[in-house]
């Protein structure tokens, strides 16, 4: 199994025919993503050779759905157009939106995400990598070479740190990475992650990539203690972060006394979750674990 | 982007929010004329974009236009926090009978906005929320509804507010939504003796993501008060200034993020945080080395890519051809790893420039930056 993503899924492109989304279609298509069409209004009915597999242009979300069976979609638009590329995806039943669009407004993420919920649509991102299942599916643009599949799962508010891990941890691979955006809203949390994970036969320890901002990894920690009883290791970036200053991401920021990388590692290994000083001492730390698990006698 | 309270003053009368009589200077003789045009007493008020003020000397009382512009006087140039106070609003004063509070925030957690009103304002909101978390009223808006006069007055009702608020709740949820603002604060809003309501101060965050369709936005100045982080957003990148010594350049910003750490677990005070972002060019990469380079305090720099969509041979190449632009003179340690890692590395190897050193791990590389920061 996996979480939110197999070979079963059935991809549609929302901004295919754009630059980024043809380029990273390929490489979907290249990782074994059944991609079954891309959505583009104004040029619906063509199509788009990718070497070895033609992908048909629908008009709407809908019409895909309705062609293909599709039930994920990968959403490239840009900002100004993402609020209504994501509605329209939950107005027409998909499962699951893979935002990776940068720079979308706030209120846009919160009008989108706060309709999805209510639609049943599970929302991954904004301004996120996506998310992949290594040797079944990936959507979003997550390199697929890095890794294999594997026993590990992980979730990440960054890219380039959840490509670290990725590679650091290639040996013993993942069941799914899910990038979930560093934005201040985002439509799948840490929490909604672990949950998933813990319920995932082929996750076996979980890793946690978290970075100043906000309280979610402190929910998450609250999250752990309660319901996550496989291992958990985590990272935290930002520990020099000055305050008031936005590193990169628009959520990561420093407010006062909140937010800081010091206050979320103290709530995670407050409930046991080991911390990593670096992403190479947080991969150290699960291989360490995967032994311990191993060698402990099965119940 | 924080704004002004001038700025936010602005905007709150524009959406109808009664705010004092005030106007804003730079220079103390205007603060004397100001003053004579506003009645003779006005308070003074520093603009910094930083809370606090009042504490420190920033807001004073000046009871005449003379007093006016000596008090101006006293106040530009003051250092707040590390702010330097380049202009100062000189304001009517006001006779208060009571004092509120009323804000909307981002809750990050619930993915939606909260509405926070207290009848307890003027002072610091967060000692109230702390000491009487009852005296704080905490609503959610649902995004699709928005606040309306109905909402407006279950807000009022529930944080003990008088009904006539109500109408500034509202159009205080107008400026948030059309102005695309994160945060919207009134603090004090005050009922005068004679039953107005004033805006007395306030706070706006606008979303910087939303300056595509804010046509009037690029007006405002974005204040830099270092003048690296002035050049490096002149070009365009995503630079932050800190008071290290050992430059950091990387792609992502959570990998950028992560580099500070790791350097500063090596003894070292990471100079910089500087996100070159996916695909970077050789243009990105020379503007980025000029700008680090050019900080005095830096002694090595430390270029970090770990190349997902980016193609390390591709940055490989924009380091050499930015070593032709700029005359390096402090040492670079470069680690790639993932896509075209060794092929970058190969690209380095053959430029073979003498200040260039390549590592293989991004541990053993900060370690290495930080060691010839020490001795360089």
């Amino acid at each position: 199994m996996a979480i939110f993503l197999t070979k079963e899924s059935r991809v549609l492109v929302q901004g295919m025919t754009g630059g980024e989304g043809r380029k990273h279609t390929r490489r979907m298509l290249a990782a074994g993503t059944d991609v079954v069409g891309g959505v583009n209004p104004r040029k619906a009915g063509q199509a788009v050779d990718f070497d070895d597999r033609v992908v048909p242009v629908f008009g709407s979300v809908a019409d895909g759905i309705r062609e293909t069976g599709a039930d994920v979609t990968v959403v490239f638009v840009p900002p100004a157009f993402a609020r209504a590329a994501v509605v329209e995806a939950a107005d027409a039943g998909i499962g699951l939106a893979v935002v990776i669009t940068e720079g979308i407004p706030v209120h846009d993420s919160v009008a989108f995400t706060s309709y999805a919920r209510k639609k049943g649509t599970r929302i991954v991102g904004p301004n996120c990598p996506g998310l992949i299942t290594p040797g079944q599916s990936n959507a979003g643009i997550i390199p697929a070479d890095i890794t294999r599949s594997g026993r590990i799962g992980l979730v990440s508010k960054s890219g380039t740190l959840t490509y670290q891990l990725m590679h650091e941890l290639r040996d013993i691979g993942f069941s799914t990475c899910v990038g979930i955006g560093g934005d201040p809203v985002v439509g799948t949390t840490h929490i909604d992650c672990l949950a998933a994970f813990q319920d995932d036969p082929d996750t076996e320890l979980i890793v946690l990539i978290g970075e100043i901002g906000g309280d979610a990894e402190e929910r998450a920690a609250a999250y752990i203690r309660e319901h996550v009883t496989k291992p958990v290791v985590g990272y935290i970036a930002g520990f020099t972060a000055p305050e008031g200053r936005t590193m990169g991401h628009a959520g990561a920021i420093v407010s006062g006394s909140a937010g800081t990388a010091q206050a979320k590692k103290a709530a995670l290994e407050a409930v046991g979750v080991k911390v990593g000083n670096t992403p190479t001492d947080t991969a150290r730390l699960v291989l360490t674990l995967l032994d311990t698990v191993r060698e402990a006698p099965r119940a | 982007m924080d704004l002004y309270e001038h700025e936010a003053r602005a905007l709150f009368e524009e959406h109808g929010i009664a705010v004092p009589r005030a106007e804003v200077t730079d220079s103390p003789q205007e603060a004397r004329a100001i003053a004579r045009r506003l009645g003779g007493s006005v308070v003074v008020k520093a603009q910094v974009k930083t809370g606090g003020r009042g504490k420190a000397g920033g807001v004073r009382l000046a009871t005449d236009p003379v007093a006016a512009e000596r008090t101006a006087r006293r106040i530009l140039g003051m250092n707040i926090k590390g702010h330097t106070v380049g202009e100062v609003m000189l304001a009517q004063p006001v006779d208060i009978e009571s004092e509120f509070y009323v804000a909307y925030v981002l809750d990050r957690a619930a993915g939606h906005f909260l509405a926070i009103a207290s009848a307890e304002g003027g002072m610091d909101i967060e000692e109230v929320a702390a000491v009487r978390p009852e005296a704080v009223a905490r609503i959610p808006v649902d995004p699709a509804e928005g606040v309306t006069s109905a909402k407006a007055a279950e807000i009022a009702g529930a944080a003990g507010l008088p009904p006539q608020t109500a109408d500034v709740l509202v159009r205080l949820w107008e400026v948030l939504v059309r102005q695309d603002a994160l945060l919207v604060e009134v603090n004090p809003l005050v009922r005068t003796r004679e039953g107005h309501l004033l805006a007395l101060d306030g706070k706006v965050t606008l979303d910087d993501n939303a300056r595509f369709r804010q046509a009037r936005r690029g007006a405002e100045s974005i204040a830099h008060d270092d003048p690296l982080e002035a050049a490096a957003a002149a070009k365009g990148l995503n630079y932050v200034k800190l008071d290290g010594e050992v430059g950091v350049i990387g792609n992502g910003a959570g990998l950028v993020m992560s580099t500070l750490d790791v350097v500063a677990g090596c003894g070292a005070r990471p100079a910089n945080f500087l996100d070159i972002g996916g695909g970077a060019s050789a243009r990105v990469m020379a503007d980025g080395l000029t700008v680090i380079l050019s900080d005095p305090a830096v002694k090595s720099v430390f270029v970090n890519v770990f190349g997902g969509i980016t193609a390390c041979d591709a940055v490989a190449d924009g380091i050499v051809r930015a070593l032709d632009e700029v005359r390096l003179t402090k040492p670079l340690v470069v680690r790639l790893d993932g896509n075209n890692a060794a092929r970058g590395r190969a690209v380095l190897d053959r430029r073979a420039h003498p200040l260039v050193q390549q590592a293989t791990t991004m541990d053993g590389a900060a370690r290495r930056a930080a060691e010839l920061a020490h001795t360089s």
